[in-house]
């Protein structure tokens, strides 16, 4: 019988091969296997840093991948069921970038969810594509922004028939599920390309009982955050694309902005991680799913707390929910998110993934054991013995429609002005005010400010939400155009 | 031949055991087990290379784990006991008749196995009518009562593996909520000594500091433990342990101890200076 070819990892073979040769290093990085910074091998460990090398020949080169890293990749394409996977080591902001900038130029459009990650906005600001957004439903009870309704994007499609793709996050990171067969669907009748940010979806991939993956739905192309659910190390990624996408042209585009000293550290992380999802993805993501399940029972049996879950699902703007989530909502108990997320740090030594304003999202993953999620519960129970009430009147999270006045592009290089937040009621903003965690954006550049939206970053600043974005750190002053 | 166990209890501190024989060595879900036999200590419990218990110097932990707070609460009807797999706590607490029911939660079925068999000496008491034996994480058995135990002993392993969650402050909180309002918690509190282990000691007393309303540390000596000097937390929601000690009370009911007397209790709690100062910086 052949060996299953999943079993194989090329670029950490070849490491393991290129470390028994004992090369003398002339050549970059300068640590030259950790000698010259002992502190920082003493630290990461001698194994690491002595894998932390340059492209060379054994080794391949991931701008323009002949052997070791070529072949990761076709094993990843296999594994995803991709035409091609490019590994990637600037984080899935690289890999949602290429994805757009392999798709939309200057003046063309895009369809868009507005809880995209800044990543998409960041990306507009570089080519010069103009957004147009489709209004994410929003739960009203929790306070998120939900999936893309199919008549919505049908709508879209149909007031911007000349748009050239349509992005969907599979899944949001809450979780919810826009219907991604339809809308993939619905873009290749108008010959519209779609594209998925599945920064929170790699996991779908690898079990019959989670939402379709991107590549399985039909989709061109998908950005897939390897380093959060499926195991690899921080910062590394895929991107996957279909067959209507020419990997020549994608590939040109990633070298436009990705580095050309990639790091070994992460690309054998993406290597193994593959490895290991091939092999044994689906046991331990039904395992993953299990742990979330109980994790959501126990939740709701301690009262206040609304640990959500398939339940939600509605057929359209929650079309499906992935299960590993466990998503919380607190406002029952009388606090917001985001003040639960900081007892359970200060209070209880857990750190989990966010907090808004009315919920909290713990991460879990293959590397949970049932013993740390009973932390967690039992450190909820806590929070709502020592510190909750019953009343409840917190402001809920709202969408505010954006009113797109000028392109990302234009705005973000127009001449501005720096003015006193509250004096900027009516002009156009020409910076991103992000509340993060979860990175929504609350303006982008070329939107208009309104007064709801000068409120909205006031209450979530009291509530002591992270807000991003700005050029001054403190949000007192933003950046608006000078017309 | 020389046939010896030894425990790392510090990176630079070995101590060992002369042995005779390897009785038993398995592996649960949680952790390893071992039983061996020794000339000095005689049988001895190991789980993942630790010293648990040998048979010789078993009595001082368990008498003391379990009969100060039996001298101060006037009516112990309802305990809980976390951990205790080896049984030693169920034998002290079964010599009191006014207990009525003992609920013992140990995440681990093999430890109370290998005990019953090679462990007599401490898991002789685990057919006691008035004992219900939970087989699940203490942590989760705490966090669904409300106001139900006079006492809950914890008896842990060290907070470096499946005992981890017995020292948090999420555990401690769920006890206070299990304890009646008169209620007294006693758990295992580490040594002061060795410095990882003072860390743990502190970090306990931290927590249950911030939890109960009375927190005091008493003290044991205990040879087969790292440092030999161990520490024992009574934190209790009403009652003092040395201006509630009844001793007349407890003496009268004439217990047989080996180490434990009310003379020994009130000395327990007069702990050294830089104990005191460990204890101190946290509160």
């Amino acid at each position: 019988m052949a060996q299953n070819p999943q079993t194989k990892a090329p670029i950490y073979e070849a490491l393991q091969r290129f470390q028994s040769m004992r090369v003398v290093p002339f050549d970059v990085p300068g640590h030259k296997r950790g000698r010259g910074n002992p502190e920082l091998a003493q630290l990461l460990g001698s194994q690491c840093v002595s894998m932390d090398v340059n492209s060379m020949k054994p080794l391949d080169n991931l701008c323009h991948p002949i052997s070791v890293i070529r072949e990761a990749e076709e094993l990843a394409a296999q594994a995803f069921g991709a035409a091609h996977a490019f590994l990637m080591v600037g984080g899935t902001t690289s890999a949602v970038q290429s994805m757009v900038l392999s798709t939309v130029k200057r003046g063309d459009k895009i369809i868009l969810p507005r809880n995209v990650h800044r990543s998409v906005m960041g990306a507009l600001v570089l080519c010069g594509a103009i957004p147009v957004y489709v209004n994410p439903a929003c739960d009203d009870r929790l306070g998120i922004p939900l999936g893309m309704g199919v008549a919505d994007v049908e709508a879209a499609i149909q007031k911007h028939p000349d748009a050239k793709a349509i992005l969907v996050n599979n899944p949001t990171y809450y979780g919810i599920c826009s219907d991604l067969r339809s809308i993939v669907k619905l873009a290749h009748a108008h010959g519209m390309l779609c594209l998925a940010d599945e920064a929170h979806g790699t996991h779908f991939y690898f079990s019959s009982q989670l939402p379709v993956s991107a590549m399985e739905a039909g989709a061109d192309m998908a950005a897939v955050s390897m380093h959060k659910s499926g195991g690899s190390l921080t910062q590394s990624s895929l991107l996957l694309i279909g067959n209507s996408v020419s990997p020549g042209h994608v590939r040109q585009i990633i070298n436009l902005t990705q580095t050309t000293s990639g790091s070994y550290l992460l690309l054998s992380s993406l290597d193994i991680a593959r490895r290991n999802l091939a092999l044994r993805g689906k046991e331990e993501f039904e395992r993953v799913i299990q742990l979330a399940q109980y994790a959501r029972e126990e939740i709701n049996q301690i009262g206040g707390y609304y640990a959500f879950g398939r339940e939600l699902i509605n057929g359209d703007s929650i079309y499906d929910f992935d299960l590993t989530k466990l998503s919380v909502n607190t406002l029952e108990i009388g606090l917001a998110g985001i003040e639960v997320y900081d007892l359970l740090r200060d209070e209880y030594d857990i750190q989990i993934e966010f907090g808004d304003l009315g919920n909290i999202l713990a991460y879990l993953s293959i590397g949970d054991r049932p013993r740390e999620v009973e932390r967690l519960v039992g450190a909820l129970s806590e929070v709502r013995r020592r510190f909750g009430s019953s009343g409840t009147n917190l402001m809920k999270q709202e969408y505010i429609d954006p009113q797109v006045a000028v392109s990302p592009q234009e705005a973000f290089y127009a001449p501005k002005k720096s003015l006193p937040i509250g004096e900027t009621d009516g002009m156009i903003c020409s910076e991103f005010v992000m509340c993060y965690p979860p990175g929504i954006p609350i303006l982008a550049p070329g939107e208009r400010i309104t007064h709801e939206i000068l409120n909205y970053i006031q209450y979530a600043k009291e509530k002591g939400c992270s807000m991003t974005g700005p050029e001054d750190a403190d949000i007192l002053y933003l950046n608006v155009l000078d017309t | 031949m020389d046939y010896w166990f030894s425990e790392v209890q510090t990176p630079n501190v070995k101590f060992s055991i002369k042995v005779d024989h390897h009785l038993y060595s398995g592996k649960s879900e949680f952790q390893r087990i071992d039983v061996f036999d020794s000339p000095e200590f005689g049988r001895f419990l190991a789980l993942d290379g630790y010293m648990m218990l040998t048979e010789k110097d078993e009595f001082i932990y368990h008498e003391m784990i379990v009969h100060p707070a039996m001298a101060v609460h006037p009516k112990v009807k309802d305990v809980l006991v976390i951990g205790a797999g080896d049984g030693g706590v169920i034998r002290e607490l079964a010599q009191y008749p006014e207990i009525e029911h003992i609920d013992m939660v140990e995440i681990d079925p093999l430890v109370v196995e290998v005990c019953k068999k090679y462990l007599p000496k401490t898991a002789c008491r685990f057919d006691e009518p008035r004992l219900t034996i939970h087989y699940e994480d203490g942590l989760k058995f705490v966090r669904t009562v409300h106001e139900q135990y006079d006492l809950i002993i914890v008896d842990s392993t060290d907070p470096f593996g499946p005992g981890e969650g017995l020292f948090t402050r999420e555990f401690y909180g769920n006890c206070f909520k299990a304890l009646r309002p008169d209620g007294i918690m006693i758990n295992q509190h580490e040594s002061p000594f060795y410095p990882q282990d003072a860390q743990a000691c502190q970090r306990a007393h931290k927590r249950i500091v911030e939890s109960f309303p009375i927190s005091k540390v008493y003290q044991a000596h205990i040879p087969t433990y790292p440092s030999g000097h161990w520490l024992f937390g009574f934190a209790s929601k009403q009652y003092h342990p040395l201006r509630d000690l009844d001793e007349a009370r407890w003496n009268l009911r004439g217990i047989h101890s080996k180490y434990y007397t009310t003379t020994l209790h009130k000395g327990a709690f007069y702990i050294p200076a830089y104990v005191e100062e460990l204890l101190k910086e946290v509160e």
